[in-house]
């Protein structure tokens, strides 16, 4: 439903990951082009946030590397990557958390307004004007000098995509964005990320939303045991999967 | 009357050295706190033991024992190095209530839950930033109760100065008491302190207001 161009944005080869003797993944391989909207599905402990996780440097993967624009932040040859460099790589990548992880110390325009104040160094007014424009279009503008304490799950949502947005990212990863969150208050969140869609962001999203899942992506994966099981457009993956697990998996859903 | 007023007097001059006394020791032990806290949650393992080793010496012995180990001990120890009686007691309490700070400190930091470091690293803020900007800010509110039960130990244990000489309120207090066998100093002596504790507690709970505005 986007369009997607053949610039490459994320290149994964070989990723693994364990905890002990624990793997959580298995040799993924992954590429991302501009625009691509992909969902990762999959049952619980598959590797999908462990996944989403690593390509944003949260989790160090154990081997394979991970190029974000072409850029190495982590190398196939396990030599390390300064901290600098994959700190402005990642900067790329924006992320949203499960549990939103929202600065409760800080009101919505001061969470939105932290990374461009602090890490972009743009001066307050600037990044007061940007944040402002941010919290209108998720839909806050009446919100902006309220605590996280005081704001809805759906509305604490809402303000970690702003923070997210604010730093210009080119790539949207979202974690299970909408598992937090009570059933009457997960649409206004999905409306926000489909409005990014039709903006053509290029965004991974981890979810259980099956429908969304299908509506609005260009690829779905299915991840089960750290591997990719199968890639391919939702019409494929939730009408005829090639592997018999993801229909079990899809049938359990509905 | 003027019995009263000059007895006062006086014990209020030494109220005068106790406040000098409690407000160095804050001024120090709370930045000493915070910088040790630092380091008792490093990844450096060395680092990490000799804070330990610090901790447990300074809270598991006595204050007053510390303050006749500066001041009688330590010139002993290092030939030369003789503290005068204020500088010596001003550097005990310090080096005391820092160990205490910095256990209540390390327990506010690691309180902080993870979420708010990784929401801290996909901004791209670096780890000086998200201590300063995020996590400390958050620590200092959940501090504030027992820092400010530390204050108040604090107010109170300065009175142990009197085993070396210095003229304090409670000093001060017993010079009237055995000098004219009269009980009223003391009374005077308990006054002094509590309202000096009002004042803490009255700070705090300003403090604690003022930190209200969130969860």
């Amino acid at each position: 439903m986007s369009e997607t161009t053949d610039r490459e944005m994320i290149r994964v080869e070989g990723l693994c990951k364990s905890y002990g003797s624990l793997e959580v993944l298995k040799e993924v391989d992954l590429s991302v082009k501009k625009g691509e909207i992909i969902s990762i599905i999959g049952p619980s402990g598959s590797g999908k946030s462990t996944f989403l996780r690593s390509l944003i440097h949260l989790e160090e993967a154990s081997a394979g590397s991970i190029l974000i624009e072409g850029e190495a932040v982590r190398r196939a040859d396990n030599k390390s990557v300064p901290d600098a460099k994959i700190r402005q790589h990642c900067r790329k990548l924006g992320m949203v958390f499960q549990n939103f992880n929202l600065f409760p110390h800080k009101t919505a325009l001061g969470n939105v307004m932290e990374g461009p104040v602090t890490v972009l160094k743009k001066s307050r007014a600037d990044a007061e004007r940007e944040a402002r424009a941010l919290l209108d279009k998720v839909g806050l503008a009446g919100q902006a000098m309220q605590y996280p304490c005081t704001l809805s799950g759906g509305q604490k949502q809402r303000v970690a995509i702003a923070r997210a947005l604010a730093m210009e990212p080119d790539i949207m990863l979202f974690d299970e964005p909408t598992s937090a969150l009570d059933p009457e208050l997960i649409g206004e969140v999905l409306a926000v990320i489909k409005a990014l869609a039709e903006e053509h962001m290029t965004m991974l999203v981890v979810t259980h939303e099956m429908g969304f899942a299908r509506e609005v992506s260009d690829q779905v994966i299915f991840m089960d045991e750290g591997r990719i099981l199968e890639m391919a457009p939702p019409d494929k993956i939730f009408t005829s999967p090639d592997h018999p697990r993801i229909r079990t998996f899809l049938d359990k859903m509905i | 009357m003027s019995y009263l007023i000059k007895s006062a007097q006086y014990i209020l001059e030494g109220g005068a050295v106790t406040l000098k006394l409690f407000f160095i020791t804050l001024a120090f032990s709370l930045p000493l706190g915070f910088v040790c806290a630092m380091a008792k949650t490093s990844r450096i393992r060395a680092v990490r033991i000799v804070m330990e080793l610090y901790t447990s010496i300074v809270r598991g012995t006595p204050l007053l024992l510390q303050i006749f180990f500066v001041y009688y001990g330590l010139p002993i120890l290092l030939p030369g190095l003789r503290l005068e009686r204020f500088s010596a007691a001003a550097l005990t309490f310090v080096l005391n209530y820092g160990a205490y700070f910095t256990e209540i400190f390390r327990g506010g930091i690691q309180s902080i839950d993870r979420g708010q470091y990784e929401a801290s690293r996909v901004l791209g803020m670096s780890y000086v930033q998200t201590m300063t900007r995020i996590v400390l800010p958050q620590t200092i509110k959940r501090v504030l109760p027992p820092v400010a039960n530390e204050a108040i130990t604090l107010v109170k244990d300065t009175a142990l100065v009197v085993v070396l000489g210095i003229g304090d309120i409670l000093r001060n207090s017993k010079e009237i008491v055995s000098r004219d066998f009269t009980i009223v100093p003391f009374v005077i002596a308990a006054g002094v302190y509590l309202l000096m504790n009002y004042g803490v507690v009255l700070f705090f709970k300003k403090l604690e207001q003022r930190y209200s505005v969130y969860e």
